[in-house]
């Protein structure tokens, strides 16, 4: 193993632990008495019934949606299946936040846990469809046709054999969704749904980084580990690939039948107007009722230049720190490696909000010049969006080869051109899919732009939230609308990624 | 040893490339790093951001001198500049209420604001130490749906709104620095106790908001019959559509309550700043006759609190609100703070 290589790892996972340490040296610097004072509160019961009832309800309303749409569109021969497989995932292109202010629009008095629940599960059931699409689109028929032959029933093949070649896409997708709920701030300030996260930062207001809110982001944390275990179990470690050779089949889908098709397309239908129908229309009402006033040409275009370098900077930077990791899992095996990643998945499951108020700390108190720097901003991002960048890297070296590059080498490249022009060019796609995908979380970002970003910065999310926030909801709109349309190229790199990804 | 090297030069290569893009995405969010630029300030604004950039635009247009904004709330902003310290990159402090401002000047951050800034601003609209001064005034109120509360049924007092008659019946937005103003200004006028148990009270009762603009929208539509706000929401709204307020009636309390509270807010200068003259200069031009005119004619419908420039004419006279004294250096943020969160308010 490259000794450099090793180092930049090692030294990438140690500053992905900040939030993680910082969190932990200040609960221990408070003392008990006072941290206790603070976490054994009414306020704090409060919110842990919220945040956890939450994640309770949505979650499982998540992966019901997600696997039955994905059902519907690989499996069956619902009319117009193609274009609504890539329909459920554009829900991805549409920030949670402006999905909220959308919704708020159209019925005001939403709130409280159902309000939570809606928005939630509108904005991120596409976390589970898409690893269930892309898990069914490969799934080898051969398995439930000797199920059938047994004599099992449709539904019992369903759910005893379908259902638990899903699990690795389940469970993965259902972690994703918790964790996002968990992070999660605008979207239910919309609708005064109180979490951690949306606690956290009125302390935060209320204190600038002060004791109450670290003591909250340690409950936060406590809670996003509770997941990475909870999901770790139910992982299992069954296997789940084909053994042996030949290939899978590919799937007959389902007739529906008239009797069916009118209520699957009824389901559909439903499930894309409530979550891309109703944040478009009502982006564009706002638009309409808002005249050619809301477009400050100036303010929206140095937003959308401000969003652009960092989403491009954001990108480049994760998926350079995440190569050392990709490498040295795909390439030197072993518990060194599985370290590594551990170690990524922990920390990045922490929401913006910890992270921020950590980096926030370190740079005022440490390292001041850096304070309020674009460094410190890129610095969050890399430490929130590494596992979307590694997962695909991971991927694209997998696809690549050793032997060719040491073929490259005999033939007389030297060992540097020889991974340039060979292996790094195999993994460019994969790549580049991680950077997209990063480049989408920059863009939806909130909470960890606000509080870090230097002074004077104004991205897209930023202009739309201080926008909303005072309830001038027509000239929120452009900013809404700009991040649908540049999200709209990186959801559908995500969906396309996903079945090569899953093929792995 | 070869690999190793390739790898190595590999990465620094990618490093550079990313350096050269982040350089980019630097220029970009201009003035990010030259805040040292001779010819730009930077002010920590927690005034309505829309006001504080006209009064920057106007400012720019008459002097030359840039104005970088970095926008937060009144505590965040103030609690952020006793933490960086002499270190600070704020050349001025702009808030929308005073606590925040005292909070600044007893950790000994601010320069002393100069004599002709101070002598556009009658004594009562700032702090007698004169390490800052008065910008702006707003006045409490209670924002009540004309539907469903009759005039007889209003609060007397602030104080009311803690009897379980109340429960459900009101709104307010504790997380909001206004409202963290109005709780500190009760503070000073009934001392702890009483307040403590106000907020036990207010916590029993109160359906929370998100700003003092989400308040009056749900008390518009009828989500709930009243709300503790300030009074300038509503006549801003007014004067444009009328959307949020049209079902909105304010009450005033007057006789000297503490939901008659008159908050003044704050402007001052840091004492670490490298450009104290320009930051004087801009404390001059908002306390003087044309900044205090965008209060007067423009679209923030706040008090002026300057010399010789009354108040838009559409609002109730400040003179005739019957606000309680208290001298704005006196209200305490952080014991605010403190006792809201123990009352399970933050």
């Amino acid at each position: 193993m490259p000794l450099p290589l090793a180092v930049a790892a090692v030294i990438v996972v140690a500053a992905s632990f900040i939030p993680l340490g910082y969190v932990i040296a200040a609960s221990i610097a408070t003392g008990w008495d006072t941290a206790s004072a603070l976490l054994f509160r009414p306020r704090v019961r409060q919110l842990l019934s919220n945040t956890v009832l939450l994640v309770v309800v949505t979650v499982p309303i998540c992966v019901i949606v997600g696997v039955l749409a994905a059902w519907l569109v690989e499996r069956t021969r619902a009319p117009g299946a193609k274009v609504w497989a890539v329909l459920l995932a554009a829900p991805l292109a549409v920030p949670a936040f402006v999905n909220s202010y959308s919704w708020v629009t159209a019925i005001p008095s939403l709130g409280g846990l159902s309000g939570g629940v809606l928005i939630a599960t509108l904005s991120y059931f596409p976390l589970v469809y898409i690893p269930a699409a892309a898990t069914l689109r490969r799934l080898d028929p051969a398995v439930e046709e000797s199920a059938r032959a047994l004599g099992l029933g449709p539904w019992a093949v369903f759910f005893r054999v379908v259902v638990p070649q899903l699990r690795l896409a389940i469970a993965g997708g259902a972690l994703l969704v918790s964790l996002h709920l968990l992070a999660e701030y605008g979207a239910f300030v919309f609708i005064r749904f109180d979490t951690f996260t949306t606690a956290i930062f009125e302390q935060y207001q209320s204190t600038f980084n002060g004791t109450a809110a670290t003591m909250l982001a340690g409950v936060l944390v406590l809670l996003c580990l509770t997941l990475l275990v909870i999901e770790s179990v139910v992982r299992g470690s069954a296997r789940y690939a084909r053994i042996g050779s030949g290939a899978a089949r590919r799937v007959v889908p389902a007739e529906l039948g008239w009797r069916y098709s009118p209520i699957v397309l009824a389901f559909l239908g439903v499930l894309i107007a409530a979550s891309v129908g109703v944040p478009v229309v009502s982006v564009l009402r706002w638009l309409v009722i808002g005249g050619s006033a809301v477009w400050e040409w100036d303010a929206v275009a140095s937003a959308l230049v401000q969003t652009l370098g960092f989403g491009i900077a954001g990108a480049v930077v994760t998926c350079v720190l995440a190569f050392p990791i990709a490498w040295i899992s795909i390439r030197h095996t072993g518990r060194f490696s599985r370290f590594l990643e551990g170690g990524t998945y922990i920390s990045s499951s922490l929401p913006g909000i910890v992270v921020a108020l950590a980096l926030v700390t370190v740079s005022i108190r440490y390292l001041h010049p850096l304070y309020q720097s674009v460094a410190v901003v890129i610095a969050g991002y890399a430490l929130l969006f590494l596992p979307r960048a590694l997962v695909n890297l991971r991927a694209g070296l997998a696809q690549a080869p050793v032997g060719l590059e040491e073929t490259a080498q005999s033939l007389g490249l030297s060992p540097l051109s020889a991974f340039f022009r060979v292996t790094l060019r195999l993994a460019a796609p994969a790549t580049a899919a991680g950077g997209a995908l990063v480049f989408l979380g920059v863009v939806n970002e909130l909470t960890a732009t606000l509080l870090l970003a230097p002074t004077g910065t104004r991205t897209l999310s930023m202009r739309f939230w201080s926008l909303s926030s005072e309830i001038d909801y027509a000239g929120a709109a452009p900013y809404a609308l700009i991040m649908i349309v540049l999200s709209l190229p990186m959801t559908y790199v995500l969906f396309s990624q996903s079945k090569k990804v899953a093929g792995l | 040893m070869r690999m190793r090297i390739g790898l190595m030069s590999g990465v620094a290569l990618a490093t550079a490339a990313v350096l050269t893009v982040a350089g980019c995405s630097d220029s970009g969010s201009d003035n990010a790093t030259d805040s040292g630029a001779a010819n730009q300030i930077t002010v920590y604004n927690a005034q309505h951001e829309s006001l504080t950039q006209e009064w920057a635009d106007a400012f720019t247009a008459e002097t030359g001198i840039e104005v970088e904004l970095r926008n937060g709330s009144d505590t965040e902003l103030g609690n952020q500049l006793v933490a960086e310290g002499d270190q600070s990159p704020a050349d001025v402090f702009l808030t929308e209420n005073s606590p925040a401002m005292t909070l600044v000047e007893n950790a000994g951050l601010f320069t002393d604001v100069n004599q002709d800034v101070l002598d556009q601003v009658p004594s009562q609209y700032r702090p007698s130490s004169g390490k800052w001064t008065g910008i702006a005034a707003r006045s409490t109120v209670f924002a009540y749906n004309k539907d469903q509360l009759p005039q007889d049924q209003l609060p007397k007092s602030l104080l009311d709104l803690q009897d379980p008659a109340w429960k459900d019946r009101w709104a307010a937005s504790p997380s909001g620095a206004d409202f963290q103003a109005i709780v500190s200004a009760l503070l000073e006028l009934k001392g702890e106790d009483a307040t403590r148990q106000w907020l036990a009270g207010m916590k029993d009762n109160v359906r929370t908001y998100k700003g003092n603009g989400a308040v009056m929208k749900a008390v518009n539509a009828g989500e709930i019959p009243g709300g503790v706000i300030y009074h300038y929401y509503w006549f801003g709204d007014q004067a444009k559509t009328g959307e949020n307020s049209n079902n909105v009636a304010l009450h005033y309390f007057k006789n000297e309550d503490p939901g008659a509270f008159v908050s003044v807010s704050g402007g001052g200068v840091l004492k670490s700043s490298t450009k104290q003259d320009a930051a004087q200069q801009f404390l001059k031009f908002v306390t003087g006759q044309k900044g205090q005119d965008v209060l007067q004619t423009g679209t923030s419908f706040e008090y002026t609190v300057g010399n010789g420039v009354p108040a838009n004419p559409k609002l109730v006279p400040l003179a005739e609100l019957q606000a309680p004294q208290v001298d704005p250096a006196k209200l305490n943020s952080p014991q605010v703070t403190e006792l809201m969160t123990e009352a399970g308010l933050l």
